[in-house]
């Protein structure tokens, strides 16, 4: 039966992880994903699952072990943040290039140093390029909604590329919210059963993984890749519509919230986004025209579709909450890029927020479209670029 | 900060603590505040210039010791604190560089460091705090925990063995190894003193409950853990390390097990690389 349960958005992984019932889980515990595996292993000791757990000595031999069941035939899940993430990277790589359809939450936590616990998204930004599908939530139900979606669109057979669910550490990973936990059977049946590509255990027909590539055939596995993450725009469409036709709640590539006859929105990533929909509608009651651009997949991401639901509008804030030193934060690049095309552009300018958990309260967003109200009327963009909430700014 | 007035009373490691930093983290009944207390003991015993020290610590509850600590010190990332502080070592050769660090960051997620450094007898002193499990995130199962103990991940008891430190260090080449409980803190400044004015790679193992994480969920209390290590424990200097394995129904050996001379890596290294 499905129920509504009040559950962390750690929890809520868990129980989708029950759900899905993986072959083999590798893993290694890092704050704040940790409850994720924690709930899990009770799951499997209490029989609930049929999962093979491993518990791994570091994140690296997680990640290898995971390539290494999924290479085996089986359906392969984990969980991990921030330097866990970053000790995985080697294999990151090596998962997406291997087309190995592993399904990874990961909680988003900042990247030391200093060593900090909390949310930014550096982690999974500076792994933007590594050929994983990135699905961003900004809440639990949509975690636990793209984590039931996840080993559908990583296993489409023109897909084959691994998935990595994101949600903010503690914001989200260990807050209690309400959630619609749906009907175990449903869900089971939803994503089906595993279909393997090239087993290495069925020794009736070898096959070698990884072998080395030089100048003859390199450049074509990659271009493959490329395809494979092109073709996974159409699955998570897809596989967002059947979930919508089963379930009732309804995805896109991204969330348009009251965008229609919006002249300045704000985009951004996750948890932050629940925030800046209650000032929308706050300023919204006052007749003001604002609205939200929420990304959800921004692996692969949806250029085209977000120049068109852009159109009307007259200006864009770009928050990002990660950093790429030295250039513009990597959402607020992509927005640009996906603008350039477009006929009539809106203003756009970039935003750096909440890097190490530091919040971004109501009136902080207040703050952002008052200054981008007055960008609009002078028609002038006064900083580019900026930091919000920062001393010695 | 402000020098403590005359009637105040000061503490007698003040000195090397940085009190802004407090409260600490550790919870009650943890060891490890102990065994942090025994090590800046045995740095002001060793009446060496506190300049001469720099503390490294790896990720998990002893890696806050980098934090607390009034020396040049590091808080690395998981598993790392000894290619930090081999790199300090080769550096500057003059400092006693020690690893403040416990069983998950030291064993298991940095384990390839521990046997090289040893190895290479690079001339720091590595202290182990084994809790016997990941206490910062939670309790889970440890390459320490032993088998069949209860753990975050093993809800059921844990059906791996955990490791022999001391055979693991003897056996890759430390020339300085110990075991120690925190409730031994005097035998622990002790051995402190003489890992620090060792030459070469000295490796210290203390155990130390951690009654949140794993005496909880192996039904044992605070008070009886410190008992355990009371009561099961026997000190025999120069066992066997083959013999070290940790079982109180049989008891815990205790004691100095290594403690012999071999050359240095930056004494070799002047042997074999240097220009003549």
């Amino acid at each position: 039966m499905s129920k509504v349960l009040a559950i962390t958005g750690a929890g809520a992984m868990s129980e989708g992880m029950r759900q899905i019932n993986p072959d083999v889980v590798p893993a290694f515990p890092i704050t704040p994903s940790t409850q994720v595996i924690e709930d899990f292993s009770q799951f499997v000791a209490d029989g609930k699952v049929d999962t093979e757990m491993i518990t791994v000595e570091s994140e690296h031999s997680a990640m290898s072990a995971c390539i290494g069941a999924a290479a085996a035939g089986g359906r392969v899940m984990t969980a991990t943040s921030s330097a866990g993430m970053a000790l995985m990277w080697e294999m990151l790589y090596i998962a997406s290039s291997m087309r190995q359809p592993v399904v990874m939450t990961l909680i988003n936590r900042a990247l030391s140093a200093p060593i900090n616990i909390h949310a930014d998204h550096s982690d999974s930004m500076g792994a933007r390029d590594a050929g994983w599908i990135q699905l961003y939530a900004e809440n639990n139900q949509e975690a636990y909604d793209n984590l039931i979606m996840a080993p559908k669109i990583a296993e489409k057979m023109d897909v084959r590329l691994p998935v990595m669910v994101c949600m903010d550490g503690f914001i989200i990973s260990h807050c209690v919210q309400t959630m619609q936990l749906e009907d175990d059977d449903k869900v089971k049946k939803f994503i089906g059963g595993f279909e393997s590509t090239y087993p290495v255990l069925d020794t009736e027909n070898p096959s070698t993984w990884g072998a080395l590539d030089l100048q003859d055939y390199y450049i074509e596995h990659k271009r493959a890749q490329h395809i494979a993450m092109k073709n996974a725009k159409d699955a998570i469409k897809k596989v967002s519509e059947e979930f919508a036709d089963i379930f009732g709640r309804k995805y896109e590539l991204f969330e348009s919230y009251r965008i229609d006859d919006a002249e300045r929105v704000i985009i951004a990533i996750n948890s932050v986004c629940g925030e800046i929909k209650e000032v929308i509608d706050e300023r919204r009651e006052a007749g003001d025209k604002v609205g939200l651009l929420k990304i959800r997949s921004f692996r692969p991401f949806p250029y085209e579709e977000i120049a068109a639901a852009l159109e009307r509008v007259k200006i864009v804030t770009v928050l990002d909450r990660s950093e790429s030193m030295g250039a513009y934060g990597p959402l607020f690049t992509e927005i640009r890029t996906a603008l350039f095309d477009a006929p009539e552009k809106p203003m756009v300018y970039n935003r750096i927020f909440g890097l190490g958990g530091r919040e971004l309260f109501m009136s902080d967003i207040h703050d952002i479209f008052e200054e981008n109200k007055t960008y609009l009327e002078t028609g002038k963009v006064e900083k580019m670029f900026d930091y919000l909430k920062v001393r010695g700014g | 900060m402000a020098k403590a007035k005359a009637n105040q009373k000061v503490h007698p490691l003040e000195e090397l603590i940085r009190t802004e930093r407090l409260p600490h983290i550790w919870c009650s009944g943890c060891g490890v505040g102990t065994v942090f207390s025994a090590c800046l003991a045995a740095i002001q015993e060793t009446g060496i210039d506190h300049k001469k020290f720099s503390m490294v610590s790896g990720i998990g509850c002893s890696g806050r010791g980098a934090g607390y600590v009034k020396l040049d010190s590091f808080h690395t990332t998981h598993g790392r604190s000894i290619p930090f502080a081999t790199g300090i070592k080769m550096a500057n050769p003059s400092l006693n560089v020690i690893v403040f660090s416990g069983d998950g960051d030291l064993f298991a997620i940095g384990g390839n460091h521990f046997i090289h450094a040893a190895r290479r007898n690079m001339d720091i002193t590595v202290i182990c705090i084994n809790n016997f499990i990941y206490g910062m995130t939670g309790g889970q199962v440890a390459a320490t925990t032993p088998h069949m103990d209860r753990s975050a991940t093993t809800p059921y008891g844990n059906p791996e063995m955990p490791f022999n430190l001391p055979l693991m260090a003897y056996a890759s080449g430390a020339t300085y190894v110990a075991r120690w409980t925190m409730i031994h803190s005097r035998d622990l400044t002790d051995s402190f003193v003489e890992a620090i004015n060792h030459r070469g790679f000295s490796f210290i193992e203390v155990l130390s409950p951690c009654p949140i994480n794993y005496g909880r969920r192996n039904k044992i209390k605070s008070l009886d853990m410190l008992k355990l290590f009371a009561d099961n424990t026997i000190i025999k200097n120069n066992a066997d390390p083959a013999e070290l394995d940790i079982d109180f129904k049989k008891g815990v050996v205790l004691g100095k097990f290594v403690d012999i001379d071999k050359p240095t890596p930056d004494e070799n290294y002047e042997k074999v690389c240097m220009m003549r």
